[in-house]
Protein backbone atom coordinates (compact mmCIF):
# COMPACT_ATOMS: atom_id res chain seq x y z
CA UNK A 1 0.00 0.00 0.00
CA UNK A 2 1.46 3.34 -1.13
CA UNK A 3 0.75 6.51 0.89
CA UNK A 4 3.07 8.07 -1.49
CA UNK A 5 2.82 11.67 -2.40
CA UNK A 6 1.30 11.49 -6.28
CA UNK A 7 -2.16 10.59 -5.23
CA UNK A 8 -4.42 13.17 -7.23
CA UNK A 9 -5.55 16.26 -5.44
CA UNK A 10 -8.16 15.35 -3.14
CA UNK A 11 -11.30 17.21 -4.34
CA UNK A 12 -12.02 20.14 -2.19
CA UNK A 13 -15.22 19.17 -0.45
CA UNK A 14 -13.41 16.60 1.06
CA UNK A 15 -10.57 18.16 2.30
CA UNK A 16 -12.47 20.41 4.23
CA UNK A 17 -10.07 23.28 3.84
CA UNK A 18 -11.53 24.80 0.68
CA UNK A 19 -12.88 27.79 0.11
CA UNK A 20 -16.32 26.70 -0.63
CA UNK A 21 -19.82 29.20 -0.80
CA UNK A 22 -20.07 30.23 3.17
CA UNK A 23 -23.76 28.65 3.50
CA UNK A 24 -23.88 25.76 4.91
CA UNK A 25 -26.91 24.06 5.06
CA UNK A 26 -28.21 21.62 7.48
CA UNK A 27 -26.72 18.73 5.28
CA UNK A 28 -23.42 19.93 5.85
CA UNK A 29 -23.67 19.83 9.47
CA UNK A 30 -24.88 16.72 9.53
CA UNK A 31 -21.33 15.86 8.93
CA UNK A 32 -20.28 16.54 12.32
CA UNK A 33 -22.45 14.15 13.55
CA UNK A 34 -20.91 11.59 11.50
CA UNK A 35 -17.62 12.08 12.13
CA UNK A 36 -18.27 12.72 15.98
CA UNK A 37 -18.77 8.95 17.63
CA UNK A 38 -20.08 10.03 21.08
CA UNK A 39 -22.04 12.91 19.46
CA UNK A 40 -23.84 10.75 16.86
CA UNK A 41 -24.95 8.29 19.94
CA UNK A 42 -26.01 11.11 21.82
CA UNK A 43 -27.97 12.17 19.03
CA UNK A 44 -29.27 8.86 17.93
CA UNK A 45 -30.46 8.38 21.81
CA UNK A 46 -32.16 11.73 21.51
CA UNK A 47 -34.21 10.69 18.28
CA UNK A 48 -35.02 7.02 20.26
CA UNK A 49 -36.41 8.98 22.76
CA UNK A 50 -38.64 10.67 20.97
CA UNK A 51 -40.00 7.76 19.34
CA UNK A 52 -40.36 6.33 22.96
CA UNK A 53 -42.33 9.14 24.15
CA UNK A 54 -44.68 9.70 20.84
CA UNK A 55 -45.74 5.74 20.66
CA UNK A 56 -45.58 4.91 24.41
CA UNK A 57 -46.54 7.48 26.89
CA UNK A 58 -49.53 8.09 25.47
CA UNK A 59 -50.63 4.80 26.16
CA UNK A 60 -50.50 5.74 30.39
CA UNK A 61 -52.93 8.76 30.18
CA UNK A 62 -55.18 8.75 26.98
CA UNK A 63 -58.53 7.81 28.72
CA UNK A 64 -59.63 5.63 25.34
CA UNK A 65 -56.66 3.28 26.15
CA UNK A 66 -57.38 2.69 29.73
CA UNK A 67 -60.22 0.06 30.04
CA UNK A 68 -62.33 0.64 33.38
CA UNK A 69 -63.80 -2.83 33.68
CA UNK A 70 -65.35 -4.29 36.93
CA UNK A 71 -64.54 -7.57 39.01
CA UNK A 72 -60.49 -7.45 37.49
CA UNK A 73 -58.96 -8.08 41.22
CA UNK A 74 -55.45 -9.00 42.06
CA UNK A 75 -54.43 -12.51 42.57
CA UNK A 76 -55.29 -14.13 45.83
CA UNK A 77 -52.26 -15.67 47.16
CA UNK A 78 -53.67 -19.48 46.25
CA UNK A 79 -54.08 -18.27 42.39
CA UNK A 80 -50.56 -16.28 42.57
CA UNK A 81 -48.03 -19.39 43.85
CA UNK A 82 -49.90 -21.34 40.70
CA UNK A 83 -48.95 -18.27 38.69
CA UNK A 84 -45.76 -18.76 39.78
CA UNK A 85 -45.69 -22.45 38.80
CA UNK A 86 -46.92 -21.57 35.42
CA UNK A 87 -43.91 -19.19 34.81
CA UNK A 88 -41.26 -21.38 36.41
CA UNK A 89 -42.71 -24.32 34.37
CA UNK A 90 -42.77 -22.46 31.33
CA UNK A 91 -46.25 -23.25 29.96
CA UNK A 92 -46.14 -19.53 28.40
CA UNK A 93 -43.81 -21.17 25.94
CA UNK A 94 -46.82 -22.99 24.38
CA UNK A 95 -49.61 -21.25 25.68
CA UNK A 96 -50.71 -17.94 25.50
CA UNK A 97 -52.84 -15.95 27.17
CA UNK A 98 -54.07 -13.70 24.82
CA UNK A 99 -57.28 -14.37 22.79
CA UNK A 100 -57.29 -11.65 19.69
CA UNK A 101 -59.99 -9.70 17.98
CA UNK A 102 -60.55 -11.99 15.27
CA UNK A 103 -64.07 -13.88 14.56
CA UNK A 104 -62.08 -17.75 14.45
CA UNK A 105 -60.30 -17.08 18.15
CA UNK A 106 -63.45 -15.39 19.94
CA UNK A 107 -65.36 -18.55 18.82
CA UNK A 108 -63.15 -20.66 19.87
CA UNK A 109 -61.73 -19.25 22.90
CA UNK A 110 -64.62 -17.00 24.12
CA UNK A 111 -64.38 -12.76 24.39
CA UNK A 112 -61.32 -11.24 23.02
CA UNK A 113 -58.53 -10.39 26.20
CA UNK A 114 -58.90 -7.06 27.38
CA UNK A 115 -55.94 -4.95 28.46
CA UNK A 116 -57.78 -4.88 32.08
CA UNK A 117 -57.19 -8.72 32.48
CA UNK A 118 -54.03 -8.73 32.73
CA UNK A 119 -53.11 -5.21 34.55
CA UNK A 120 -52.32 -7.51 37.78
CA UNK A 121 -50.04 -9.67 35.48
CA UNK A 122 -46.02 -9.58 36.56
CA UNK A 123 -45.24 -10.52 33.58
CA UNK A 124 -47.89 -10.66 31.59
CA UNK A 125 -48.40 -14.09 29.99
CA UNK A 126 -49.59 -13.52 26.57
CA UNK A 127 -47.34 -15.15 24.97
CA UNK A 128 -45.96 -15.30 21.18
CA UNK A 129 -46.73 -18.80 20.32
CA UNK A 130 -49.20 -21.52 20.47
CA UNK A 131 -48.12 -25.12 20.19
CA UNK A 132 -51.33 -25.58 22.90
CA UNK A 133 -54.59 -24.02 23.31
CA UNK A 134 -54.77 -20.46 24.26
CA UNK A 135 -55.42 -19.83 28.00
CA UNK A 136 -56.91 -16.53 28.86
CA UNK A 137 -60.32 -18.10 29.31
CA UNK A 138 -59.91 -21.45 30.24
CA UNK A 139 -61.08 -21.11 33.80
CA UNK A 140 -64.47 -23.01 34.67
CA UNK A 141 -63.80 -25.21 31.52
CA UNK A 142 -62.86 -28.08 32.89
CA UNK A 143 -63.39 -29.78 35.94
CA UNK A 144 -60.53 -29.82 38.41
CA UNK A 145 -60.08 -33.79 37.92
CA UNK A 146 -59.69 -32.84 34.31
CA UNK A 147 -56.57 -30.75 34.98
CA UNK A 148 -54.91 -32.94 37.54
CA UNK A 149 -54.86 -36.06 34.90
CA UNK A 150 -54.30 -33.75 31.89
CA UNK A 151 -51.34 -32.34 34.21
CA UNK A 152 -50.40 -36.05 35.11
CA UNK A 153 -50.75 -37.51 31.74
CA UNK A 154 -51.81 -35.36 28.88
CA UNK A 155 -51.87 -37.96 26.66
CA UNK A 156 -54.19 -40.20 28.78
CA UNK A 157 -56.71 -37.53 28.29
CA UNK A 158 -56.03 -36.03 25.34
CA UNK A 159 -54.44 -38.47 22.86
CA UNK A 160 -53.45 -36.42 20.08
CA UNK A 161 -51.60 -34.14 22.69
CA UNK A 162 -47.34 -33.47 22.19
CA UNK A 163 -47.65 -32.12 26.12
CA UNK A 164 -45.32 -33.19 28.59
CA UNK A 165 -46.59 -34.85 31.97
CA UNK A 166 -45.95 -32.63 35.26
CA UNK A 167 -47.26 -35.08 37.44
CA UNK A 168 -44.88 -34.49 39.93
CA UNK A 169 -46.47 -31.19 40.97
CA UNK A 170 -48.65 -33.78 42.58
CA UNK A 171 -46.09 -34.62 44.96
CA UNK A 172 -44.39 -31.24 45.46
CA UNK A 173 -46.07 -29.70 48.86
CA UNK A 174 -45.84 -25.72 49.19
CA UNK A 175 -46.35 -23.75 52.19
CA UNK A 176 -47.14 -20.02 52.05
CA UNK A 177 -43.93 -19.38 53.94
CA UNK A 178 -43.12 -16.82 51.26
CA UNK A 179 -46.19 -15.28 50.15
CA UNK A 180 -46.56 -12.01 52.44
CA UNK A 181 -43.35 -11.15 50.79
CA UNK A 182 -44.26 -12.20 47.12
CA UNK A 183 -47.21 -10.00 47.70
CA UNK A 184 -45.39 -7.30 49.00
CA UNK A 185 -43.35 -7.71 45.89
CA UNK A 186 -46.01 -7.04 43.61
CA UNK A 187 -47.34 -4.84 45.48
CA UNK A 188 -43.85 -2.75 45.07
CA UNK A 189 -44.84 -2.84 40.93
CA UNK A 190 -48.44 -1.84 41.65
CA UNK A 191 -50.71 -4.40 42.05
CA UNK A 192 -52.97 -3.63 45.15
CA UNK A 193 -52.16 -5.39 47.60
CA UNK A 194 -53.38 -3.78 50.96
CA UNK A 195 -51.67 -4.18 54.59
CA UNK A 196 -54.40 -6.52 55.18
CA UNK A 197 -54.03 -9.04 52.57
CA UNK A 198 -50.34 -9.24 53.13
CA UNK A 199 -50.82 -9.64 56.85
CA UNK A 200 -53.15 -11.99 55.97
CA UNK A 201 -51.22 -13.98 52.89
CA UNK A 202 -50.91 -17.25 54.58
CA UNK A 203 -54.25 -17.35 56.11
CA UNK A 204 -55.66 -17.06 52.67
CA UNK A 205 -53.39 -19.18 50.94
CA UNK A 206 -55.09 -22.15 52.84
CA UNK A 207 -59.00 -20.81 52.87
CA UNK A 208 -58.85 -20.86 49.43
CA UNK A 209 -58.77 -24.90 49.82
CA UNK A 210 -62.04 -24.96 51.69
CA UNK A 211 -64.58 -22.78 51.43
CA UNK A 212 -65.91 -24.03 54.68
CA UNK A 213 -62.93 -22.89 56.75
CA UNK A 214 -62.96 -20.18 58.98
CA UNK A 215 -60.99 -18.12 57.05
CA UNK A 216 -63.14 -17.86 54.01
CA UNK A 217 -65.33 -15.37 54.99
CA UNK A 218 -61.89 -13.18 55.19
CA UNK A 219 -60.24 -14.21 52.23
CA UNK A 220 -63.77 -13.08 50.68
CA UNK A 221 -63.93 -10.18 52.21
CA UNK A 222 -60.47 -8.58 51.15
CA UNK A 223 -60.56 -9.96 47.68
CA UNK A 224 -63.85 -9.22 46.16
CA UNK A 225 -64.83 -5.34 46.24
CA UNK A 226 -67.86 -4.06 45.73
CA UNK A 227 -66.96 -1.32 43.12
CA UNK A 228 -69.90 0.71 42.77
CA UNK A 229 -71.31 0.61 46.11
CA UNK A 230 -73.84 2.95 45.03
CA UNK A 231 -75.84 0.54 42.93
CA UNK A 232 -77.59 -2.43 44.36
CA UNK A 233 -75.84 -4.86 42.39
CA UNK A 234 -74.08 -7.33 45.05
CA UNK A 235 -70.23 -7.71 43.17
CA UNK A 236 -69.89 -11.20 41.92
CA UNK A 237 -67.58 -13.35 43.78
CA UNK A 238 -64.61 -15.22 41.44
CA UNK A 239 -62.88 -16.78 43.96
CA UNK A 240 -63.00 -20.47 43.22
CA UNK A 241 -62.24 -22.35 46.65
CA UNK A 242 -61.98 -26.07 46.94
CA UNK A 243 -59.42 -28.83 47.05
CA UNK A 244 -58.04 -28.47 43.88
CA UNK A 245 -56.15 -31.70 43.59
CA UNK A 246 -58.23 -33.90 45.76
CA UNK A 247 -55.36 -35.00 47.77
CA UNK A 248 -54.83 -33.92 51.75
CA UNK A 249 -51.95 -32.50 50.91
CA UNK A 250 -51.27 -28.86 49.86
CA UNK A 251 -49.25 -29.13 46.74
CA UNK A 252 -47.82 -27.16 43.68
CA UNK A 253 -50.61 -28.90 41.61
CA UNK A 254 -53.46 -27.31 43.73
CA UNK A 255 -51.87 -23.93 43.19
CA UNK A 256 -51.42 -24.29 39.54
CA UNK A 257 -55.22 -25.81 39.16
CA UNK A 258 -56.42 -22.66 41.42
CA UNK A 259 -54.75 -20.29 38.80
CA UNK A 260 -55.86 -21.80 36.05
CA UNK A 261 -59.44 -22.47 37.18
CA UNK A 262 -59.71 -18.55 37.32
CA UNK A 263 -58.25 -17.60 33.77
CA UNK A 264 -60.66 -15.42 32.65
CA UNK A 265 -63.21 -15.32 35.13
CA UNK A 266 -62.98 -11.38 36.75
CA UNK A 267 -64.65 -9.79 34.08
CA UNK A 268 -68.62 -10.18 33.82
CA UNK A 269 -68.86 -9.50 30.32
CA UNK A 270 -73.12 -9.58 30.68
CA UNK A 271 -72.14 -5.98 31.80
CA UNK A 272 -69.01 -4.77 29.58
CA UNK A 273 -69.79 -3.03 26.44
CA UNK A 274 -66.58 -2.29 24.66
CA UNK A 275 -66.96 1.50 23.56
CA UNK A 276 -68.42 2.35 26.90
CA UNK A 277 -64.86 0.90 28.61
CA UNK A 278 -62.53 2.42 25.91
CA UNK A 279 -64.86 5.75 25.64
CA UNK A 280 -62.71 9.20 26.18
CA UNK A 281 -64.80 10.31 29.18
CA UNK B 1 -4.06 1.36 -4.40
CA UNK B 2 -3.87 2.42 -7.81
CA UNK B 3 -2.07 5.42 -9.04
CA UNK B 4 -4.33 6.90 -11.73
CA UNK B 5 -7.65 8.20 -9.82
CA UNK B 6 -10.98 9.36 -11.53
CA UNK B 7 -13.28 11.07 -9.65
CA UNK B 8 -15.34 11.81 -12.59
CA UNK B 9 -16.41 15.30 -11.43
CA UNK B 10 -18.02 13.12 -8.27
CA UNK B 11 -16.67 14.49 -4.55
CA UNK B 12 -16.01 12.42 -1.99
CA UNK B 13 -17.16 11.99 1.74
CA UNK B 14 -13.76 12.47 3.26
CA UNK B 15 -13.48 9.46 4.75
CA UNK B 16 -10.20 8.02 4.00
CA UNK B 17 -8.87 4.84 5.65
CA UNK B 18 -5.44 3.42 5.06
CA UNK B 19 -5.86 5.49 1.52
CA UNK B 20 -9.27 3.65 0.96
CA UNK B 21 -11.98 6.76 0.17
CA UNK B 22 -15.54 6.70 -0.29
CA UNK B 23 -17.14 8.44 -2.99
CA UNK B 24 -20.39 10.92 -2.16
CA UNK B 25 -22.53 9.43 -5.31
CA UNK B 26 -26.16 11.28 -5.24
CA UNK B 27 -28.92 8.20 -4.64
CA UNK B 28 -30.53 7.63 -7.43
CA UNK B 29 -33.40 9.44 -8.33
CA UNK B 30 -35.98 6.58 -8.51
CA UNK B 31 -34.33 5.96 -4.94
CA UNK B 32 -35.01 9.59 -3.74
CA UNK B 33 -38.80 9.76 -4.48
CA UNK B 34 -39.69 6.34 -3.53
CA UNK B 35 -38.55 7.46 0.12
CA UNK B 36 -40.26 10.55 -0.02
CA UNK B 37 -43.35 8.83 -1.13
CA UNK B 38 -43.41 6.98 1.90
CA UNK B 39 -43.31 9.67 4.14
CA UNK B 40 -46.23 10.98 2.77
CA UNK B 41 -47.76 8.13 2.35
CA UNK B 42 -46.71 7.21 6.31
CA UNK B 43 -48.90 11.27 7.14
CA UNK B 44 -51.58 9.98 4.95
CA UNK B 45 -51.67 6.40 7.03
CA UNK B 46 -52.13 8.34 10.28
CA UNK B 47 -54.87 10.64 9.16
CA UNK B 48 -56.50 7.40 7.91
CA UNK B 49 -55.97 5.21 10.89
CA UNK B 50 -56.20 5.90 14.45
CA UNK B 51 -52.75 7.48 15.05
CA UNK B 52 -52.03 10.48 16.63
CA UNK B 53 -52.21 10.95 20.48
CA UNK B 54 -53.71 14.29 21.68
CA UNK B 55 -54.50 15.09 25.29
CA UNK B 56 -57.25 12.64 26.21
CA UNK B 57 -57.59 10.83 23.46
CA UNK B 58 -55.73 9.77 20.56
CA UNK B 59 -57.08 10.89 16.31
CA UNK B 60 -59.72 7.98 15.47
CA UNK B 61 -58.69 8.06 12.31
CA UNK B 62 -60.42 9.48 8.68
CA UNK B 63 -61.66 5.41 7.90
CA UNK B 64 -62.91 4.89 11.57
CA UNK B 65 -60.94 1.51 11.71
CA UNK B 66 -61.82 -0.22 15.06
CA UNK B 67 -60.62 -3.86 15.02
CA UNK B 68 -63.23 -4.22 17.82
CA UNK B 69 -65.54 -2.97 15.83
CA UNK B 70 -64.53 -5.28 12.83
CA UNK B 71 -64.34 -8.47 14.80
CA UNK B 72 -68.08 -7.72 16.25
CA UNK B 73 -68.90 -6.85 12.64
CA UNK B 74 -67.63 -10.30 11.21
CA UNK B 75 -69.38 -12.20 14.15
CA UNK B 76 -72.94 -10.34 13.21
CA UNK B 77 -72.82 -11.69 9.35
CA UNK B 78 -71.95 -15.05 10.18
CA UNK B 79 -74.28 -15.01 12.36
CA UNK B 80 -76.72 -13.42 10.25
CA UNK B 81 -75.90 -15.82 7.64
CA UNK B 82 -77.54 -18.78 9.61
CA UNK B 83 -79.52 -15.92 11.51
CA UNK B 84 -83.26 -18.30 10.99
CA UNK B 85 -81.46 -21.25 11.49
CA UNK B 86 -80.04 -20.54 15.02
CA UNK B 87 -83.13 -18.57 16.06
CA UNK B 88 -85.41 -21.76 15.30
CA UNK B 89 -82.90 -24.08 16.73
CA UNK B 90 -82.52 -21.99 19.61
CA UNK B 91 -86.34 -22.09 20.87
CA UNK B 92 -86.84 -25.59 18.91
CA UNK B 93 -88.46 -28.38 20.70
CA UNK B 94 -85.61 -30.97 20.46
CA UNK B 95 -87.80 -34.27 20.81
CA UNK B 96 -89.50 -33.41 17.35
CA UNK B 97 -86.17 -32.64 16.06
CA UNK B 98 -84.28 -35.22 16.19
CA UNK B 99 -87.06 -37.41 14.83
CA UNK B 100 -87.39 -35.14 11.49
CA UNK B 101 -83.96 -35.79 10.26
CA UNK B 102 -84.82 -34.23 6.87
CA UNK B 103 -84.86 -31.13 8.02
CA UNK B 104 -82.68 -28.40 7.38
CA UNK B 105 -82.15 -27.20 10.91
CA UNK B 106 -81.61 -30.78 12.03
CA UNK B 107 -78.73 -30.85 9.10
CA UNK B 108 -77.68 -27.50 10.59
CA UNK B 109 -77.30 -28.50 14.39
CA UNK B 110 -75.71 -31.96 13.67
CA UNK B 111 -73.00 -30.63 11.77
CA UNK B 112 -72.67 -27.45 13.81
CA UNK B 113 -72.74 -29.47 17.04
CA UNK B 114 -69.95 -31.40 15.61
CA UNK B 115 -67.69 -27.71 15.34
CA UNK B 116 -69.22 -27.49 19.01
CA UNK B 117 -68.17 -30.52 20.40
CA UNK B 118 -64.53 -30.82 18.92
CA UNK B 119 -63.75 -26.79 20.37
CA UNK B 120 -64.99 -27.81 23.73
CA UNK B 121 -66.09 -31.26 24.58
CA UNK B 122 -63.33 -33.64 23.01
CA UNK B 123 -60.93 -32.82 25.63
CA UNK B 124 -62.37 -34.93 28.04
CA UNK B 125 -65.31 -36.88 26.03
CA UNK B 126 -62.48 -37.40 23.05
CA UNK B 127 -62.70 -36.52 19.64
CA UNK B 128 -64.90 -39.45 18.83
CA UNK B 129 -66.98 -38.52 22.01
CA UNK B 130 -66.20 -42.69 22.91
CA UNK B 131 -64.47 -41.39 26.22
CA UNK B 132 -61.15 -41.18 25.64
CA UNK B 133 -59.69 -42.34 28.79
CA UNK B 134 -61.73 -45.73 29.50
CA UNK B 135 -62.52 -46.23 33.16
CA UNK B 136 -61.11 -42.58 34.13
CA UNK B 137 -64.71 -40.99 34.95
CA UNK B 138 -65.12 -39.42 31.26
CA UNK B 139 -67.95 -41.41 29.62
CA UNK B 140 -68.57 -42.68 26.18
CA UNK B 141 -71.50 -41.07 24.65
CA UNK B 142 -71.54 -43.33 22.08
CA UNK B 143 -73.39 -46.28 24.13
CA UNK B 144 -76.57 -46.53 25.68
CA UNK B 145 -75.31 -45.94 28.95
CA UNK B 146 -76.84 -42.26 30.57
CA UNK B 147 -76.20 -41.55 34.09
CA UNK B 148 -78.88 -38.56 33.76
CA UNK B 149 -80.93 -39.21 31.15
CA UNK B 150 -80.23 -40.06 27.06
CA UNK B 151 -83.46 -38.01 25.77
CA UNK B 152 -82.02 -35.38 22.98
CA UNK B 153 -83.94 -32.72 25.75
CA UNK B 154 -81.78 -34.38 29.13
CA UNK B 155 -78.64 -34.15 27.08
CA UNK B 156 -79.44 -30.53 26.40
CA UNK B 157 -79.91 -30.10 30.01
CA UNK B 158 -77.18 -31.68 31.22
CA UNK B 159 -74.81 -29.71 28.21
CA UNK B 160 -76.47 -26.38 30.01
CA UNK B 161 -76.20 -26.68 33.51
CA UNK B 162 -73.20 -29.58 33.85
CA UNK B 163 -72.82 -31.76 36.75
CA UNK B 164 -71.68 -31.30 40.33
CA UNK B 165 -70.36 -27.67 39.40
CA UNK B 166 -70.45 -24.46 41.47
CA UNK B 167 -71.50 -22.64 38.08
CA UNK B 168 -75.34 -23.43 37.76
CA UNK B 169 -77.56 -23.70 40.49
CA UNK B 170 -79.47 -26.12 38.08
CA UNK B 171 -76.49 -28.51 37.82
CA UNK B 172 -77.15 -32.22 38.10
CA UNK B 173 -76.38 -33.04 41.62
CA UNK B 174 -76.23 -36.14 43.75
CA UNK B 175 -73.91 -37.36 46.04
CA UNK B 176 -72.85 -40.93 46.87
CA UNK B 177 -71.96 -41.49 50.50
CA UNK B 178 -68.62 -43.02 50.96
CA UNK B 179 -69.72 -46.22 52.46
CA UNK B 180 -65.74 -46.95 53.92
CA UNK B 181 -66.70 -44.75 56.34
CA UNK B 182 -70.48 -45.99 57.20
CA UNK B 183 -69.96 -50.11 56.32
CA UNK B 184 -67.82 -52.54 58.26
CA UNK B 185 -64.90 -53.87 55.46
CA UNK B 186 -66.84 -57.11 55.41
CA UNK B 187 -69.98 -55.73 54.57
CA UNK B 188 -67.94 -53.57 51.92
CA UNK B 189 -66.49 -56.95 50.75
CA UNK B 190 -69.81 -58.60 50.62
CA UNK B 191 -71.81 -55.75 48.48
CA UNK B 192 -69.03 -55.77 45.96
CA UNK B 193 -69.34 -59.30 44.88
CA UNK B 194 -72.90 -58.69 44.95
CA UNK B 195 -72.67 -55.70 42.35
CA UNK B 196 -70.00 -57.45 40.18
CA UNK B 197 -72.52 -60.40 40.09
CA UNK B 198 -75.30 -58.07 38.84
CA UNK B 199 -73.60 -57.75 35.52
CA UNK B 200 -72.75 -61.33 34.85
CA UNK B 201 -69.23 -61.86 36.94
CA UNK B 202 -67.84 -64.74 38.13
CA UNK B 203 -68.21 -64.04 41.84
CA UNK B 204 -68.04 -65.74 45.72
CA UNK B 205 -71.39 -66.89 46.07
CA UNK B 206 -71.68 -66.77 49.67
CA UNK B 207 -70.39 -63.63 50.02
CA UNK B 208 -72.60 -61.92 47.01
CA UNK B 209 -75.47 -63.33 48.86
CA UNK B 210 -74.93 -62.02 51.91
CA UNK B 211 -74.08 -58.60 49.70
CA UNK B 212 -77.85 -58.44 48.73
CA UNK B 213 -78.72 -57.58 51.91
CA UNK B 214 -76.43 -55.03 52.58
CA UNK B 215 -77.31 -53.64 48.48
CA UNK B 216 -81.05 -53.74 49.67
CA UNK B 217 -80.27 -51.66 52.50
CA UNK B 218 -77.91 -49.08 51.30
CA UNK B 219 -77.80 -49.05 48.01
CA UNK B 220 -81.09 -49.76 46.36
CA UNK B 221 -82.71 -45.83 46.99
CA UNK B 222 -80.89 -44.93 44.23
CA UNK B 223 -79.68 -47.42 42.25
CA UNK B 224 -82.77 -49.41 42.56
CA UNK B 225 -83.65 -53.04 44.15
CA UNK B 226 -82.64 -54.42 41.05
CA UNK B 227 -79.79 -52.14 40.53
CA UNK B 228 -80.62 -51.16 37.27
CA UNK B 229 -80.11 -47.45 38.10
CA UNK B 230 -81.92 -44.32 38.15
CA UNK B 231 -81.23 -41.28 36.08
CA UNK B 232 -83.36 -39.01 38.59
CA UNK B 233 -80.23 -39.21 40.51
CA UNK B 234 -77.59 -40.06 38.03
CA UNK B 235 -77.57 -43.41 39.50
CA UNK B 236 -75.99 -45.96 37.08
CA UNK B 237 -77.62 -49.27 36.05
CA UNK B 238 -75.42 -51.50 37.83
CA UNK B 239 -76.32 -54.72 36.02
CA UNK B 240 -74.71 -53.70 32.55
CA UNK B 241 -70.99 -54.08 31.31
CA UNK B 242 -70.20 -50.42 31.35
CA UNK B 243 -68.25 -49.39 33.93
CA UNK B 244 -67.61 -45.40 34.64
CA UNK B 245 -64.87 -45.48 36.91
CA UNK B 246 -63.92 -49.38 36.05
CA UNK B 247 -65.64 -52.84 36.68
CA UNK B 248 -63.00 -54.79 38.13
CA UNK B 249 -63.25 -55.45 42.23
CA UNK B 250 -60.89 -53.03 43.12
CA UNK B 251 -62.20 -49.99 41.32
CA UNK B 252 -65.88 -51.21 42.26
CA UNK B 253 -64.25 -51.42 45.86
CA UNK B 254 -62.58 -48.02 45.86
CA UNK B 255 -66.35 -46.55 44.39
CA UNK B 256 -68.45 -48.24 47.58
CA UNK B 257 -65.34 -47.38 50.07
CA UNK B 258 -64.51 -43.44 48.72
CA UNK B 259 -67.63 -42.48 46.65
CA UNK B 260 -66.83 -40.68 42.60
CA UNK B 261 -67.76 -37.08 42.53
CA UNK B 262 -67.44 -36.59 38.44
CA UNK B 263 -67.85 -33.13 37.64
CA UNK B 264 -68.92 -31.30 34.62
CA UNK B 265 -69.02 -27.75 34.01
CA UNK B 266 -72.13 -26.13 32.96
CA UNK B 267 -71.79 -24.93 29.32
CA UNK B 268 -74.25 -22.20 29.06
CA UNK B 269 -73.07 -18.79 28.36
CA UNK B 270 -75.64 -17.42 31.13
CA UNK B 271 -72.81 -19.31 33.53
CA UNK B 272 -69.95 -18.38 31.71
CA UNK B 273 -70.50 -15.06 29.75
CA UNK B 274 -68.54 -14.74 26.99
CA UNK B 275 -66.97 -17.85 27.09
CA UNK B 276 -70.10 -20.08 27.03
CA UNK B 277 -72.29 -21.53 24.47
CA UNK B 278 -75.57 -20.06 22.85
CA UNK B 279 -78.51 -21.41 23.68
CA UNK B 280 -78.77 -22.39 19.56
CA UNK B 281 -75.18 -24.33 20.30
CA UNK B 282 -76.21 -26.02 23.37
CA UNK B 283 -78.88 -27.51 21.23
CA UNK B 284 -76.76 -28.52 18.60
CA UNK B 285 -74.24 -30.44 20.41
CA UNK B 286 -77.11 -32.32 21.97
CA UNK B 287 -78.65 -33.18 18.96
CA UNK B 288 -75.46 -33.89 17.69
CA UNK B 289 -74.11 -36.24 20.37
CA UNK B 290 -78.11 -37.93 20.65
CA UNK B 291 -77.28 -38.94 16.84
CA UNK B 292 -74.31 -40.61 17.81
CA UNK B 293 -75.39 -44.01 18.38
CA UNK B 294 -76.76 -43.97 22.11
CA UNK B 295 -79.45 -41.29 22.10
CA UNK B 296 -82.48 -42.50 23.49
Amino acid sequence: MSTDNKKPPMPASATGVDERPKKRSILDRHKILETNATLLLIFSFLVVTVGGIVQIAPLFYLENTIEEVEGVRPYTPLELAGREIYVREGCYVCHSQMIRPMRDEVERYGHYSLAAESMYDHPFQWGSKRTGPDLARVGGRYSDAWHVDHLIDPQAVVPESVMPPYAYLMDKEITPEYMGDLLSTHAMVGVPYTEDMIANAEADFYAQLDPFSDGYDGLVARYIVDENPDDDREPRNTIVARNFDGQDAVTEMDALVAYLQMLGTLVDFSTFTPEEAAMPR
Amino acid sequence: MSEKKDYNGVETTGHEWDGIEELNNPLPRWWVWVFYATIIWGIGYTIAYPAWPGIKSSTAGLLGYSTRANVAEDIADVNAQNAALRTELAGADLAALVDNRDSEVYSYAVNGGRAVFAANCSQCHGSGADGVAPANGYPNLRDDAWLWGGTVEDIAFTVAHGIRNEQSLDARWSEMPAFGDILPEEEVEQVVQYVLSLSGNETDAALAEAGAEVFDLNCSSCHGVEGMGDTFQGAPNLTDAIWLYGGDEDSVTETVMNSRFGVMPAWSDDYRVGAGLTQDEVNAVAVYVHQLGGGQ
